[in-house]
Order: C-alpha cells, then sequence, then structure tokens
C-alpha cells in the first residue's frame, strides 16, 4: 500500500475497512523454520488450527489442508501441540 | 448453547485474521481466535485497552480485526464497553436500531489494564451492571512496555521492576487474586480459563454471552518473551500453569463455585516453573524453600477452592 | 417562554429538550447540579436518555467517546478537576471526531483547592482540538448549549464542543431567560445525522483508535489541523438560523463600543457584562473605551479578531487564568499570535484579574482601562502583565 497523503486519510482515528492485514501485511520473514504437515497421517483433529495465534492454519470444512505461509512466523505451538507428530519445524531455506 | 463441535466452526469467515504482529507462539492470538470462535453466533463488537495485543493488531493503514472495534486508553477498556453498551441500548430505546439487532459486547485488556491502571473502570462498570463480557489476558506483567511487574505477577517472578538480585528474589508480594475482587461485585458469571483447555475456554465463553449483565473470564496468557521460554511451548506452559493447580479452571456462576477441570494427576509446581526463565533463580539449591511457599500457596488456594466448591452444592 | 432558574438548572433543562441519547457523567462543583437535575428527568420519564453515572470523569469522557462513535448524540458536564482528570480522554476525543458537547461551569484548578469560578479548567484544554464557546449570561449559555449540539454534529465539522460559562457567577445565578418549547428545540436540531463509521456498524467493521507510526502520525494530525478550517462557517450558519428561531443574534465575537474606542478591554464570559457596564459609566466621562467578548474562543478567529481591533490604539487583555511560568495569561497568547505580523497593531498588555472566584468590580475594570491610557502615554505597557484585585 503506497503512502497515503494527509488529505487522502480517512476522517478520524480509523481503519475503515477492519481485517485487512491478512491481506496486506506479510510476515513470512520472521521465520526461521517453517511447519511441514504430513497430510495422510493428519487426523484432522483442528488442534493446530485451534492453538495457533496469526490464523496460519487453513481448513475447510473440518479438514486441515496445510499452511498460509504469508501469515506463519514460525513460532513452532502446532507442531508442539499436534497430538500425532505429523507436523515438522523444518529450517527455512533462503 | 451448543456443545463446541470445532469442525462446524473451520468455515466461519474469521474475525481475527493473521498479518497482526504479535509475537511468535503469543497466546493472546491463540486466545483472541477461541474467544471470537465462541461467539460465532452474535455480532460482535470488541473493545481493547492499550496493551501488546492492541498495538500489534491496529498499525495505521492495518487492522487484524473483522469486527468492529475501538482502543481509546489503557485505564479505561471497561468505560469504553460501559459507552459503547450504553448507546447500543439507547439507541434502541429511540427506535433507530431494530429491537431484534443482538450485538454482544466484548472487551479484551491485559492485567495491568484491569488489576491496576484499569481496576476503577472494571469495578465502576462491574457495579453498574452493563451487559459485557470482559476478558482478562492474563500474562502476570506489563509485557508491551517490556516485562514491569504487575499486581497479577507471582510472588519470586522476575520482571524488570522485580528484578532477581542480591537482595531481592524477585516480586515479594504474591498474586492478587482478581477474580475474587470480581466476583465480591455480586455479576452473574465470573471464570477462569486457559487456552490450552480450548472446548473449557470456548464454552465458557458461550455460557458468559448468554447472560445479560457483566461477565468475566479470566484466561492465562503466557508470553514467551516475558516468562521466557521457547516460542513453540506457548501452549504447553499454559497447560502445565492448569496440570499443577497454578491457574485453575473454575467458574462462579450466582455466586456459586465449580471446578470444571481437575487434574487426574496434578504437577508439583515445578514443573511449571522450570519450564520459564522468569524462575530460573528458583531452581537453585538456595531457593528451594522458596519453591516450597509457592508450592504452599497453590496448595492453599486449591483446597479453598475446593471447600468453596462443597460449600457451593449446599446453597 | 421566559424562566427564572439557577442557570444550572436551566443547562439541564437545555438537555431534556435535546435528549441525548447518552449522558455520561460525573459531578463536579460548580456543574453538580446539571447532572442531578438531568438525572430527575430521566427518573421521571422525561427522557429516554440512558444515563450512565460513571465512578470517575475519566471514564465519563472514555463512555462518551464509545458512544459517540456508536452514532449516539452525547452529552456530559464537569468542571476544574473533573475537566483536568479528562485531560488524556480530551485529546483522544477531539482527534477521533466525535461531536460530544461538555457543559463546563468554569471552576478554579487546584492547588490550592477552590471551587469557585475562573477560567483555568477551560483554558487548559485549548491544546486538546476541542471547539470552545463561551458564555457571559445564563441566556447565552443556554443558546450556546442547543447551537453547540447542532455545530458539533455538522457532517463539515465533527468535533467536541465545550460550553462554557462561570463557575457560581453564572452557574448558580437566577436570571430570567427565554427559552424555547421543547418542540422548537427538537425541529431545530432534527436527528443526529449519521457519523462516516459506526462503532455499532457490524455489516463493515471498522478499527477505531488505531495505532499511527511515525510514518503516519504526523499526517493523521495535519488532517485534523484542517478540519478547524470549516468550523467558523457553521458557527455563523447555526447562530444565523438560530436568530430566525428566537430572534436572538449570535455571531463569533461582540464588538462593544469598538468603533471609536481607543482603549479595548477583551474580556470572556461573565467579566465581560461588567466590563460593558463599565464602558457605559466611562463614555459618560467622555473616555472611548470599548468591549471585545470573544464567545467563539476555538477555533481561535484570528480574521475577526484583526478587523476588530484594527482601529484600537491600546488593547488589554483581561484572563481569568494564568500561564505559570509562561509570558502572559493564556488569552493574550492567543491575542498577541493573532496579531504579531500586522503591521499596524495596536499596544497589548495583559491583566490578570478574577482569579478563584474573586469578584472583578467596576472599580477593578476601571484600573484596567486605566493601565491602557497609561500605556498610551508612555508608548507601551511596562510590565506586560499587571495583577488586579490582588492584596500586593
Amino acid at each position: 500500500m503506497s503512502e497515503q497523503k494527509w488529505s487522502e486519510l480517512p476522517e478520524g482515528v480509523v481503519v475503515p475497512e477492519g481485517g485487512n492485514s491478512q491481506d496486506v501485511y506479510i510476515v513470512e520473514g520472521w521465520r526461521t523454520f517453517k511447519p511441514v504437515v504430513n497430510l495422510e497421517k493428519c487426523t484432522h483433529c483442528m488442534t493446530c488450527w485451534v492453538m495457533c495465534p496469526d490464523n496460519a492454519v487453513n481448513v475447510k470444512s473440518g479438514k486441515m489442508l496445510g499452511f498460509d505461509y504469508l501469515a506463519c512466523k514460525g513460532c513452532g505451538v502446532c507442531a508442539e501441540v499436534c497430538p500425532v507428530k505429523v507436523i515438522e519445524m523444518v529450517k527455512e531455506e533462503r | 448453547m451448543a456443545v463446541i463441535n470445532i469442525k462446524s466452526l473451520t468455515d466461519l469467515e474469521p474475525r481475527f485474521v493473521g498479518g497482526h504482529r504479535l509475537c511468535a507462539g503469543c497466546n493472546e492470538g491463540t486466545i483472541v481466535r477461541q474467544v471470537l470462535l465462541a461467539a460465532h453466533e452474535y455480532e460482535v463488537v470488541v473493545l481493547n485497552a492499550t496493551g501488546c495485543l492492541e498495538v500489534t493488531t491496529s498499525v495505521y493503514p492495518y487492522s487484524s480485526w473483522n469486527v468492529p472495534w475501538l482502543h481509546e486508553a489503557f485505564e479505561n477498556v471497561a468505560a469504553a464497553a460501559s459507552g459503547a453498551e450504553a448507546a447500543y441500548k439507547a439507541l434502541k430505546r429511540f427506535g433507530e436500531i431494530p429491537e431484534d439487532k443482538q450485538i454482544k459486547f466484548i472487551a479484551f485488556a491485559g492485567d495491568g489494564g484491569t488489576y491496576d491502571i484499569g481496576l476503577q473502570a472494571l469495578s465502576g462498570a462491574l457495579e453498574r451492571g452493563h451487559s459485557f463480557l470482559y476478558v482478562l489476558l492474563d500474562n502476570e506483567a506489563y509485557m508491551n512496555t517490556g516485562i514491569q511487574r504487575s499486581s497479577s505477577t507471582p510472588q519470586f517472578a522476575w520482571t524488570t521492576t522485580s528484578p532477581v538480585g542480591n537482595v531481592s528474589p524477585g516480586k515479594v508480594q504474591p498474586k492478587k487474586n482478581i477474580v475474587e475482587i470480581v466476583a465480591a461485585h455480586g455479576v452473574p458469571y465470573v471464570a477462569t480459563a486457559s487456552p490450552s483447555h480450548y472446548v473449557d475456554l470456548m464454552t465458557k465463553v458461550q455460557k458468559a454471552l448468554s447472560y445479560d449483565g457483566p461477565t468475566f473470564l479470566a484466561v492465562y496468557s503466557n508470553c514467551n518473551r516475558g516468562h521466557r521460554n521457547d516460542t513453540a511451548l506457548s501452549v504447553k506452559v499454559a497447560r502445565m500453569a492448569v496440570e499443577t493447580n497454578y491457574w485453575p479452571l473454575y467458574e462462579i456462576e450466582d455466586g456459586k463455585y465449580r471446578i470444571t477441570y481437575k487434574p487426574r494427576k496434578p504437577q508439583p509446581i515445578e514443573e511449571w516453573l522450570k519450564l520459564q526463565g522468569r524462575f530460573s533463580h528458583l531452581m537453585k539449591p538456595e531457593n528451594q524453600d522458596k519453591v516450597k511457599e509457592l508450592q504452599e500457596w497453590v496448595n492453599s488456594k486449591w483446597e479453598l477452592l475446593q471447600k468453596k466448591e462443597e460449600f457451593s452444592k449446599t446453597l | 417562554m421566559k424562566v427564572a432558574l439557577e442557570t444550572n438548572q436551566l443547562i439541564a433543562l437545555a438537555m431534556k429538550q435535546i435528549e441525548p441519547h447518552v449522558v455520561a457523567a460525573y459531578p463536579i462543583t460548580p456543574s453538580t447540579e446539571v447532572v442531578q437535575e438531568f438525572s430527575q428527568y430521566v427518573a421521571n420519564g422525561d427522557v429516554k436518555t440512558e444515563f450512565v453515572p460513571v465512578e470517575s470523569e475519566h471514564s465519563a469522557m472514555s463512555a462518551c467517546l464509545a458512544a459517540s462513535l456508536s452514532g449516539a448524540r452525547v452529552m456530559t458536564a464537569t468542571a476544574s478537576q473533573g475537566l483536568a482528570f479528562m485531560w488524556e480522554m480530551l485529546h483522544i476525543a477531539a482527534a477521533s471526531r466525535a461531536p460530544i458537547v461538555t457543559i463546563v461551569a468554569n471552576r478554579a484548578l487546584s492547588a490550592p483547592i477552590n471551587i469557585h469560578g475562573d477560567h483555568a479548567d477551560a483554558m487548559g484544554a485549548r491544546d486538546t482540538g476541542w471547539l470552545q464557546l463561551w458564555a457571559e449570561t445564563a441566556q447565552e449559555a443556554y443558546d450556546n448549549t442547543i447551537q453547540a449540539i447542532k455545530i458539533a454534529e455538522d457532517p463539515r465539522v465533527r468535533f467536541p464542543m465545550l460550553v462554557n460559562y462561570d463557575g457560581f457567577t453564572t452557574s448558580h445565578a437566577v436570571e430570567t431567560v427565554e427559552i424555547l418549547d421543547d418542540e422548537q428545540v427538537r425541529s431545530f436540531l432534527g436527528s443526529a445525522p449519521k457519523p462516516k463509521y459506526s462503532l455499532l456498524d457490524t455489516e463493515h467493521p471498522a478499527s477505531f483508535g488505531v495505532l499511527a507510526l511515525q510514518d503516519y502520525y504526523m499526517e493523521f494530525r495535519r488532517a485534523q489541523a484542517e478540519a478547524y478550517k470549516n468550523v467558523k462557517d457553521v458557527v455563523l450558519e447555526v447562530a444565523e438560523d438560530y436568530a430566525k428561531l428566537t430572534g436572538r443574534k449570535y455571531g463569533i465575537l461582540e464588538e462593544y463600543k469598538l468603533d471609536d474606542a481607543e482603549v479595548v478591554l477583551i474580556a470572556m464570559n461573565s467579566a465581560a457584562g461588567t466590563a460593558k457596564e463599565t464602558v457605559d459609566l466611562l463614555r459618560t466621562q467622555g473616555k472611548k473605551v470599548g468591549v471585545l467578548k470573544i464567545r467563539l474562543f476555538r477555533p481561535f478567529p484570528v480574521e475577526e479578531i484583526r478587523s476588530a481591533l484594527s482601529n484600537a490604539k491600546s488593547v488589554v487583555v483581561m484572563d481569568r487564568a494564568y500561564t505559570y511560568g509562561g509570558p502572559s495569561g493564556p488569552l493574550f497568547e492567543e491575542i498577541a499570535t493573532a496579531l504579531v505580523n500586522e503591521t499596524k497593531k495596536p499596544l497589548l498588555g495583559n491583566v490578570i484579574a478574577g482569579l478563584g472566584g474573586r469578584d472583578i468590580t467596576m472599580e477593578d475594570i476601571e484600573q484596567v482601562f486605566d493601565l491602557g491610557y497609561k500605556a498610551l502615554e508612555k508608548g507601551n505597557f511596562e510590565p506586560l502583565v499587571s495583577w488586579v484585585g490582588v492584596r500586593e
């Protein structure tokens, strides 16, 4: 998003479109490790999704699909809470 | 109030989204997601005190909140909630909002904005009986300003304003009991929760939201920066707080106590202390007496809680 | 309709006629009766207002702000320490563009603690971005209260506003006042214009009170500064509409016998009335004196001040507050700033009077005009700041 001039700002102290951070602010650069899931062994318990602070686990209709690597900070909580240990934290290649 | 069926919530549009700047692994992000998922049946307006959650999720021009959200200042989230709720009631009474439009007000604040600087506004809002759910994100220090002690900080914890030194073992005073303070206001529902036990947390959110009047949820929140643990262990530390009975999961409904989770095998307090660098000085042999003190404090509170639960059955 | 009420009761009556959606207030002398009387209207069901008896003034303004951002018409009342306690929230409310109308029965600030009238409280708020109207009489206080609602919530304005009148001197005095009837107030104000963004708009969730880092804060403030340029026109428009309704004319300033005045006194609130009486007296003695009364203090009416003082030779600004450690009283600073770059400007001097409810008498004001004449003789005000009515 290019920086707005003062005359382009909304009135007041507002972000008029709530929830836009997922589209514009990318945190993938924070990571050292990234989670990799073995979907074949995954039991789709949803625990990783419920525990992720960053909404970086993609789920649909009760199924775990994988990770949103633009939102993932590589904290490792998902791997730690997974009851069947199918998530591995892998060093990010840069 | 539905039984929590987590899979049924997976297709909902997320109300708290990624792209925020909370530290990796922060329990606050986890808790907020769980609370807003649990509240999915309602239209929700969020009030947020100054703190980690607020500053990291609302850096202009970005916002991580897919629900209406207001931040005012540090000490007044309960007053802000009071004002929003008053406007909602008034606009309904004046016929400017349809009678059947239901909005639930949820306030998020840290232990700073609740136990200390925010206590006055909280007490006022509770006494006046506004309908809102106050969710305390208790990470036991003023974390956003860099880990300073609050009245929620446990005894012997290291913080930058209660550091461990030659003449001090960390925080001198024991942790203040906010749950009892809130319950003393006679509000309909008060409970404790932890993100590690998410079904319990989400059930309590739904229970709280079903009430009119003030409700309060004290949620344990690990701060991996302030408590000094690896980011991946954030939820594990929260789980251990519960399993050691340091943070028992209970509710006070209409003055009656009910413990909602009893660890099958309660762990000694060391199991929680040893996970956190803020207690590393307690692992030294010369500080074993302090660990014993903490264990006794935990035990006596747990015993008292159980007695209260028993007594409540007679009410 | 004519009534004779204590001014605080009168303002509570105005509030009843306005019937805001929300009033969140805390009592403090000398504004307490406003809140008390209004509570009685609520208790009798005369208004549908949601009255929130908050536990402090800081919470009052916090609740008012949230309510205002939710699209409600909001009012409160306070003074002195109460306004000071709200100080943090005043800045936030103005920047948030929340059209809250706050009644202030101007009272001195501690320390020492003093419950009587002076202008320290509202002057302490002059950097906050709140609009300010000042009232000489009970009639003006009533009329300003009603107009303030219309000015503040106008989509071209959307700033919160203080409605000031002197503590005790005005707030607790009984004056005969001409009031509108309820229906006239209702139709004059109409319903509150919908805000651009509302906290209760769950269909279009917006985030209010966000953080701005070094890359944006200054742009937000620049935008806020710009918006004050619209206010004056709205004030005059509303005054014109109000004049059609009541026959009472209001403006930015009140010029009293300024046309040929050599020495001019600038004053606000009740002392301006005493000053006008003194002018009448001195005119019988052949002295060419006049009074400039300021009604709209924020935004500060620079052009109007310059124009009003264009013929004056010697101007004394009478402050009922002081900027401790500063170069002068606060009103003087504002006037001096307005005139600083004028090629032709009068001699300017400052008088501090009436602090902590110290009465400002006609003798005091004669003394003030004397200072103005002395400055003309000597060619300057020396000293710049004089204190009148204090035991030396």
